[in-house]
């Protein structure tokens, strides 16, 4: 569970796209040497076929997949594993540095729902974050599909799921100076869409979520209907307008922020391990 | 007869038919449609929970909307001895079945079939929880 900050720190402050991952057949965590060079080639024939190049330019695109050995939960957790594509353009010959264009990493995080009921060849890895053209997850998606004869799906994370988030990440301690708790409605049926932005001072989200939560380290739906009902009352007070009736639709506070179309930030390391068990979480339930 | 939340208003009492069925709507897209349900259950006569309240859930064909939990809408249809139906109005399958469905509580609600009361539904309900 001690997670080297310095490795993870790609992680952060990215907006990753998240898909809910099958468990994968036959992956061998000992060719993931091969595995790069078989989705580079793959890669390379999609572009013969005419995807996204530009006519004369020479877009070499180099693939590396790696291993991220402490990004688990439990010993029972696959580690992560990292794939990413980097541009080697023929113009910086004498220029080493090669630009990475998308990263996508799969894992899981106390994800023993998922890898206790299969069998032997599979490879339980259900969440897969994506940073980079969409293209590009595409082709690498379609290599895994093929190849481990796995299924990828949007994960999209519901309004209550969203306000579990909120009222957790809202409770989090944290050092030094913290951003607004920030919580973004939709309001449906309109002729023009109207969007909410309602934003809460941290320390007063913070005091409010201490008042309501019973057992530090528990939280019960419970719990997190009644914070949402206040932020709900309090809204309602000032501008008669019921949110409750709206979508929740975005969810930011200073340890990460959320949307519902499934696009994740997570901002402090301190509670990565945090985000990504809630985010396994939601990728095993649309699993099964 | 279709309102917002309960009560109805007391001026048109004398001129409103006999009630035979209500059906609480709960959308699963807003927090706030349950809420309004559940302040306007108090408003409702003891009576007609003996097969004559039903709770119609729309929206369940959208499942990354929820706003509700559905185990909060199915322990307030036990707490009030009343069916609880899920259905998605975009569906236009779906919408027709269901009115159907309500149309035929309705008929036995009101008496117009023969043999058969609210009653049964309140007996319905009460199957497997109860072995």
């Amino acid at each position: 569970e001690n997670v080297d900050p310095q490795k993870t720190a790609f992680l952060l402050r990215k907006a990753w796209t998240l898909y809910s991952v099958t468990p994968l057949y036959r992956f061998h965590r000992a060719r993931l040497r091969d595995y790069a060079r078989l989705l580079s080639a793959f890669i390379a024939a999609e572009k013969q076929k005419g995807l996204a190049v530009e006519v004369g330019v020479e877009l070499d695109i180099k693939v590396a997949v790696s291993s991220l050995a402490d990004l688990r939960g439990s010993e029972q957790d696959q580690a992560a594993v990292l794939v990413q594509l980097s541009l080697r353009s023929q113009a910086s010959s004498r220029n080493s540095e090669d630009k990475l264009v998308w990263s996508g990493w799969f894992c899981s995080v106390y994800g023993d729902d998922l890898s206790e009921n299969v069998p032997e060849d599979f490879t339980c890895l259900p969440l897969f974050l994506t940073h980079g053209a969409e293209s590009y997850t595409s082709m690498v998606g379609s290599w895994f599909q093929k190849t481990f004869d796995c299924c990828f799906r949007r994960l999209a994370i519901s309004p209550l799921n969203l306000s579990w988030m909120v009222a957790m990440w809202a409770g989090c301690q944290l050092d030094g100076a913290a951003s607004a708790v920030e919580l973004v409605f939709s309001v449906p049926r309109l002729s023009q869409p109207l969007d909410i932005s309602y934003a809460i001072h941290p320390e007063d989200a913070k005091a409010l979520w201490d008042t309501v939560q019973k057992t530090p380290g528990e939280i019960t739906q419970e719990e997190v209907n009644v914070f949402m009902d206040c932020l709900y009352a309090h809204f309602h007070r000032h501008f008669k307008i019921h949110l409750s009736a709206a979508k929740l639709v975005k969810v930011s506070t200073a340890v990460a922020s959320a949307h519902c179309d499934g696009i994740v930030k997570i901002l402090h390391s301190q509670y990565l391990p945090g985000v990504l068990m809630l985010l396994t979480e939601l990728a095993i339930s649309q699993i099964q | 007869h279709l309102a917002t939340s309960l009560p109805l208003p007391s001026e048109r009492d004398h001129l409103r038919p006999r009630i035979d069925l209500i059906v609480f709507m709960i959308d699963i897209k807003s927090k706030y449609s349950l809420k309004n349900v559940e302040a306007s259950l108090a408003h409702v006569d003891a009576s007609f929970f003996l097969g004559k309240v039903c709770f119609l859930v729309t929206g369940v064909g959208r499942v990354n909307a929820c706003s509700i939990e559905t185990n909060a809408v199915c322990k307030l249809g036990e707490a009030y001895c009343s069916p609880v139906l899920f259905c998605e109005l975009e569906l236009e399958g779906i919408r027709v079945v269901t009115a159907q469905r309500l149309l035929r509580m309705l008929q036995i609600c009101a008496g117009h079939i023969p043999g058969v009361s609210a009653l049964s539904f309140v007996s319905l309900m009460r199957n497997s929880d109860d072995d």
